[in-house]
């Protein structure tokens, strides 16, 4: 009983459970990642990382110039994050390519104004902190006050998502199969960018703009290595987004006496580091999968090479054989 | 404006200027502005580590540029290129705020590294970001058909020839020299906004490969001579005229293509380059069927 105890003890240092800000950052970096993680097979399997990125970079314009005019950073997040998405939806044309260039276009606008707000911020205030707490996000700073408003906006973004599950695959995988079945691919598209904003804008107040592309697209392009078939990619981006999230809050704690700073390494890393081995191990077996099951299956899963805006999601099966 | 340390910065901004509106061209054509905007950030968290074990911050830079660079390519070889491209940044920004959380120096040296310091360069870097660039210029113009090529008509490379995967390995670390010599003097965030703003206006304007490249180079110095002299007018940071400027070029290039289009009445007039396979396979030495 002692020995469990000691190495419990080893693993989890002491004060973990009942440390304050380690219980909300758990609870609500679970929440946020888990959300993410479903918004995030989404937007893997329609190709819009870059936007889901971005979406997150313009929140932080947001949040730099809610921190100038003193509002609550939050609604600055959502606000430009939605902004964003309008305005990319504005220039993007329906080749993915136009698309990849009109998210840039407002990225690179985005990025110029976040400059100009953190510089008036940090000049006018003096608070160089800032720009690094906006940037990184801390997982250990959240208000519990906030948990209704961050539910309620969880929750819209799930609805979203849920309600259009078949159209949003059905128009990843062809938009000419979609229109032709009258499924509104423009609006489904613009009902999903929100859908992804309200989740991105989310993640990223709570654990930064780093994270939030992390538990946004890492999961998920794992989980989409292990299945194709989506309801199960799913789930598994879940457990998946989850699970790092606590391992990384948990490492995090621990790596307080930990060198060379002695100061606690960041919560960033772990995550995004548990993100990339699990995404690494992924890919390796559905390698070794693919090698199993012959030529033909490698033929199957073999995507085109070239550029981003060319390759073509594959097709789930459920929606096959329908 | 002219005098003093402003001089390096007009040649070095100038400098940069022409590279991103070239290398930024087949950027936009190929579809990878997320590999452009990733592969900076990733040589930031480079410099960070560099300055940590007291290492020059160039090579630093450069090391993880181009790691990230062919990292990239290597996984998205197999496996969706973007997502691949969204974890290679974040693993690379987690590494950077490690780096960061061990070492002393702050909050400003990262804002530095992130928005630039144009302001600020010594001899030293304009001789880098010069030897830097001429190496960048020279692999695009060596690489210039090949590269259109499986930029624009990738079947029709594929039938010539041309290997797409290796020729995606050079332009990626294409890209990453284009970082190297540009994140100190510019900044991470700023030098995206040039690769993108300018290319993606300049494709509105003109059609031709050639003519649209020279538009690219020429909007992008444009912007940045704009933008430092409102910046050094205004002390606001350069990054910000940037960023909006080259959304104001691009924003014009659409009204102009939508005007061409509604006023000539043809539709054709107004043409994107991808959407014009036939121009470009004949600006390319090729002829036949267009794919």
């Amino acid at each position: 009983m002692t020995t469990v105890g000691a190495i419990l003890n080893g693993i989890f240092e002491p004060g973990f459970f009942t440390s304050g800000p380690v219980r909300v950052a758990l609870v609500v970096g679970g929440a946020v990642s888990l959300v993410s993680a479903v918004v995030g097979v989404f937007t893997v399997v329609r190709g819009q990382s870059f936007a889901g990125h971005s979406l997150g970079d313009l929140g932080t314009t947001g949040g730099s110039g809610a921190f100038l005019v003193g509002a609550n950073p939050l609604w600055g997040f959502v606000t430009f994050a939605i902004i964003g998405a309008g305005a990319m939806e504005l220039f993007g044309a329906r080749r993915p390519r136009g698309r990849d260039m009109a998210t840039g276009i407002v990225l690179g606008a985005g990025l110029g104004i976040a400059a100009l707000f953190l510089y008036l911020g940090t000049t006018e205030s003096n608070t160089t902190g800032a720009t690094i707490t906006i940037l990184f996000g801390s997982i250990f700073v959240i208000h519990a006050s906030m948990i209704p408003v961050f539910a309620l906006l969880s929750g819209l973004a799930l609805a979203i998502v849920g309600l259009l599950y078949r159209p949003l695959l059905l128009s990843a995988v062809s938009q000419d199969i979609a229109s032709a079945r009258g499924v509104p691919v423009r609006a489904v598209g613009i009902l999903y960018l929100l859908a992804m904003a309200v989740a991105v804008s989310l993640s990223c107040v709570t654990i930064g703009a780093i994270l939030s592309t992390a538990v946004l697209i890492g999961p998920a392009a794992a989980a989409l290595r292990m299945t194709k078939r989506p309801g199960l990619a799913i789930a598994w981006a879940a457990v998946i987004g989850l699970a790092v999230t606590w391992l990384g809050i948990l490492l995090a704690y621990d790596s307080y006496y930990w060198p060379p700073a002695g100061r606690g390494w960041p919560v960033s890393f772990f995550v995004v580091a548990l993100i990339l081995v699990v995404y690494l191990l992924a890919d390796l077996a559905s390698r070794e999968k693919a090698r199993r099951a012959g030529a033909q299956g490698v033929a199957s899963r073999k995507f085109p090479t070239g550029t981003a805006g060319r390759t073509q999601p594959s097709l789930p099966p459920v929606l096959g054989a329908e | 404006m002219f005098s003093g340390f402003m001089v390096n910065a007009w040649i070095v901004a100038t400098m940069v200027a022409v590279v991103a509106g070239i290398v930024g061209f087949f950027t936009v054509l190929r579809g990878s502005a997320f590999v452009a905007h990733a592969v900076p950030q990733a040589g930031f968290a480079g410099a960070a580590g560099a300055s940590l074990i007291g290492v020059s911050t160039l090579a630093g830079l450069g090391t993880f540029a181009v790691i990230s660079a062919l990292s990239i390519g290597f996984l998205g070889k197999r496996g969706r290129h973007d997502a691949v491209t969204a974890l290679a940044l974040v693993f690379m920004l987690g590494l950077g705020a490690l780096f960061l959380s061990w070492s002393e120096e702050y909050a400003s040296a990262i804002y530095a590294l992130l928005f630039g310091e144009v302001l600020g360069v010594s001899a030293n870097q304009v001789l880098a970001t010069a030897v830097l660039g001429v190496v960048c210029i020279a692999a695009v113009v060596i690489l210039y058909r090949p590269l259109l090529l499986t930029s624009v008509v990738p079947e029709v490379a594929e039938a010539r020839g041309v290997r797409a995967h290796r020729m995606e390995m050079c332009f990626l670390v294409v890209v990453a020299l284009v970082t190297t010599m540009s994140v100190p003097v510019v900044g991470a965030l700023l030098m995206f906004s040039l690769m993108v703003g300018a290319p993606g206006a300049a494709r509105s304007f003109a059609a031709k490969p050639l003519s649209a490249l020279s538009l690219s180079v020429g909007i992008s110095v444009t912007v940045v001579w704009i933008a430092i002299a409102a910046s050094y007018e205004t002390d606001w940071p350069v990054g910000f005229f940037v960023g909006v400027l080259g959304a104001v070029f691009f924003i014009a290039g659409r009204g102009w293509v939508a005007w061409r289009r509604s006023g000539a009445g043809r539709v054709d007039s107004a043409g994107h380059l991808a959407t014009r396979p036939v121009q470009l396979a004949s600006a390319t030495g090729m002829s036949g069927e267009p794919t």
